[in-house]
Order: C-alpha cells, then structure tokens, then sequence
C-alpha cells in the first residue's frame, strides 16, 4: 500500500519531466507550447492530490449529514482559476507563434535564428 | 476498485504525455493532448475535486483543442523531423525525474489525514463557511468570498490575456461584421451531415447547462470559472457549425467587446461599494442588512461578473483566431 501512497507523486515526476523534455529538446515552437501545457498540467495534478482526505468527499456540505470527512478546498481553489488563468495565456502564447509563423514563415525555433542571423 | 481504476488513469495518463511528445503530426499531438485533459478531468474527480474537473474538462478538453486547432490552420501541421538524437536533453531531464522521485519519499501518502497541508487553515474554511457564508460548496466560499483578493487577481490576469492576444492579432470587431465573414456555405461543417445534425442538437443544451453552473455554483459543482468557459464552448461550436458570421450574429462583436472589460468591473465595482457602504474592500457583509445575505449578493454578483469575462475573452480569442484565418 505504501507504493500506492506515492504512485500519483511518480506520475507527477513523470509527466513534469515529459513536458520539460518538449520545451528543451523540441524545436517546433506549437509543441514548446504544449510541453509547457503539460508541465502545467503536472503541478496540478502534485496539489490536488495532497487534497485528498482517506474516505474523504467532494467539499461541499450535506445539510444535516454529521460525521462527514470532507478533502481539502484550498487546493482545488488554487488549481481552479489556475486552469483558466493556463488557457488564456496558452491562448496568448499561440497569438504569438502565429505572428512568428507569419513573419519567418517557419515556427521552427532554429530556423527563425538562422533567418535572424542573416 | 478505485484506487485499481485511479493507477489505471495515471498510468494511461503518462502514456499519452510520451504519445503527445513523440507525435510527429502537430494535429494528432492536439487531438492527444485533447484525451489527456480528459483523463486529468476524471482523476481529478476521483481525488474528490469536483469543481477542478468540471474546469478541466471545459477548458482543457473543449477550448485550449479548438485554439490549438486554429493556431494550427494558421501556421504548420507537420514537426519538421530532427535526424540527430539529444542526449543531453535526454540526461537532464532524466536526472531532474530522479531528483523528484527521490524527493517525493518524504511525502505524506496519499489519503493521509495528518499531512501538514490538512493542518493549516483549510479546517478553518469548513468549519466557519455553513455560519459565515451559508453556502454549501466550501469551493466557491473560499474562491469568491474568503480569498476574494486572489480571485480578483486571476480575472485581471484573463482580461490581460485577452487584451493580448487581440493587441497579437488586431481586434476581430474591427473588420469583423456580420456581413463580410465567409458565410457557411463555405466555411464551417455544414455540409457535413452528422456534426451538422448532432453539434446543432447539443449547442443549446451546452449554454443551458453553462448557465446552471453558473447559478447553482453556490450550491454544488460550479461558478463563474466553469461557466464561462463551458458557454464559450457551446458558441465556439456553433460558429464551427454555422460560420463565424451566424456566430457573430448570434453573439454580436460589440457585445463581445464590452464582456471582456464588464467583469473586473463588476468585482471592482462591488469591492468599492464595501467600502462605501462602510466595510473593506470585497467585504460583502456590508452589502445587505443582514451580513450572511450581503454575502450571498457579493457572491452571485462576482461570479456573474467572472463568468461575462470568461466567456467574452474565451470566445474573442476564437474570433480573433478565425478572422485571421479568413483574411489569408
């Protein structure tokens, strides 16, 4: 059971390390981008998982219920606004690849230096 | 069961990341990174994050595929192939994985009652929210009222970001009339039968469900957040039906114009009436003789507030995304 404690921990490792892979190795400035996304999406998953209350439920009280364990809100207020807040600069940050395309014709990242160098 | 299903997830959920990495096709990384989000909605809901996975599944599985999507008609669908292997990308990225796992033994286990994250001031939220507040969903009190500031803070963020991307792009009210637009003969899926039939089915219920997450937020799953981007969804599907113009005629520019900016308004507006009314800042107890009712003004206003913003950037993003496709 121990190795279950932390399997959503190693996930979040994994896929932390997936998304940095994308930034740093890939030169196509679109999967930079989605690297980034899914970075973003492993921090999330690292918070809402120290949520989580053993026999816990959603936090959102039952009148009248007694005895009910309830898992944490603040995480998930956290990670709430923070997806929306992640798709409206991904939203930005695709506006300006799309600049970058229509100016170097290319969104490949060692080829817009090439063209810099010139 | 569900710790057998929740392993399952992850571990599909890790496979999909490698998938959306190695995918040489731009399309079939979006499309992945679309069943990704889906997958982190449905663990986050076995972790007991309702709200959270309503979010993610708006927002990740719906809009952030369709800018992604539009970004793509705008620039490349292939990754250019690198013939040569990265190692050194390769061995720092595998030596910052084992730095974390290693790192990760000192955490409290999962499900454990006694973390320190548990310690803190979360018992406090539950145990005052059902006298202060009198709302059940705890996420909302703490989202809209307790940490009122923060969330003010993350809309400003939004409307920044729209601001942005039109400052990016040029503003789609500018040249976007209703009437010089690509009609739907042209553009959008009308010509297909069965996105046609279905998607034209499934609009209103989208925006009629928007709106009950909206409302009910105080009392389950819901808020402005979740929303705004759920309503943006049902009129970015409705415009890939029918065309940007019966979109636009539907949802005109100038209303789009005035959403982005009515909401930080709204939340400083009501913020301000604390004050007036001789209170704080985003103090709603003031607003109403009796401070639990003014809290519940504060909050429906707020969230309204929120949610007009949510959806007026989410959707002029598209716009912005499709005017510039229709102008090449």
């Amino acid at each position: 059971m121990d190795f279950l404690g932390l399997y959503n921990y190693w996930v979040f490792a994994l896929l932390l390390s997936t998304g940095l892979y994308a930034v740093i190795a890939k030169a196509n400035l679109v999967k930079k981008l989605i690297g980034i996304a899914i970075f973003q999406s492993a921090v999330f998953l690292l918070y809402i998982t120290m949520d989580k209350v053993d026999g816990g439920t959603a936090p959102i009280i039952q009148a009248g219920a007694v005895d009910v364990i309830y898992s944490n809100p603040l995480p998930q207020v956290l990670i709430l606004t923070a997806i929306v807040v992640g798709i409206a600069t991904t939203a930005l940050g695709l506006a300006i690849i799309v600049r970058i395309s229509e100016t170097y014709g290319t969104v490949e990242e060692d080829e817009t230096q090439e063209l810099d160098r010139e | 069961m569900i710790t057998l299903f929740a392993v399952f997830l992850l571990t599909l959920l890790v496979i999909t990341a490698f998938g959306i990495v190695r995918a040489q096709n731009l399309f079939v990384a979006v499309m992945l990174a679309g069943i990704f989000s889906l997958q982190m909605a449905a663990i986050f809901f076995i972790l007991d994050a309702a709200d959270v996975a309503l979010t993610e599944a708006a927002v990740g599985a719906g809009i952030s595929t369709v800018l992604f999507l539009g970004a793509l008609a705008l620039t490349v669908d292939e990754e250019r192939p690198r013939p040569s292997a990265r190692f050194l990308p390769l061995v720092v990225v595998a030596i910052t994985t084992l730095a974390v796992i290693y790192a990760t033994f000192e955490k409290p286990r999962l499900g454990d009652p006694n973390a320190p994250v548990h310690m803190h001031v979360a018992p406090w939220y539950l145990e005052n929210t059902p006298t202060l507040i009198d709302i059940p969903n705890v996420v909302t009190a703490v989202l809209a009222s307790f940490r009122g500031y923060d969330t003010f803070g993350e809309v400003f963020v939004i409307f920044t970001a729209g601001i942005g991307v039109m400052f990016v792009l040029g503003t789609p009210w500018s040249r976007l009339n209703a009437d010089d637009v690509p009609s739907a003969e042209t553009h959008g899926l009308r010509h297909h039968l069965i996105p046609r039939v279905v998607g034209r089915l499934l609009v209103p219920f989208i925006v009629l469900f928007g709106l009950y997450v909206q409302f009910h937020g105080e009392y389950g799953p819901g808020g402005g957040f979740q929303a705004g981007a759920l309503i943006a969804a049902g009129i970015i599907l409705y415009a890939l039906l029918d065309g940007e113009a019966a979109a636009l005629r539907a949802v005109p520019a100038s209303w789009l114009a005035a959403m982005v900016a009515i909401g930080p308004l709204i939340y400083g507006a009501v913020g301000l009436a604390g004050i007036v009314l001789g209170g704080r800042f985003l103090d709603y107890s003031v607003l109403a003789t009796d401070p639990v009712a003014g809290q519940h003004w504060g909050i429906l206003l707020i969230e309204a507030g929120v949610g007009i913003t949510v959806t007026g950037v989410m959707v002029s993003v598209f716009h912005a995304f499709a005017a510039r496709a229709s102008m090449r």
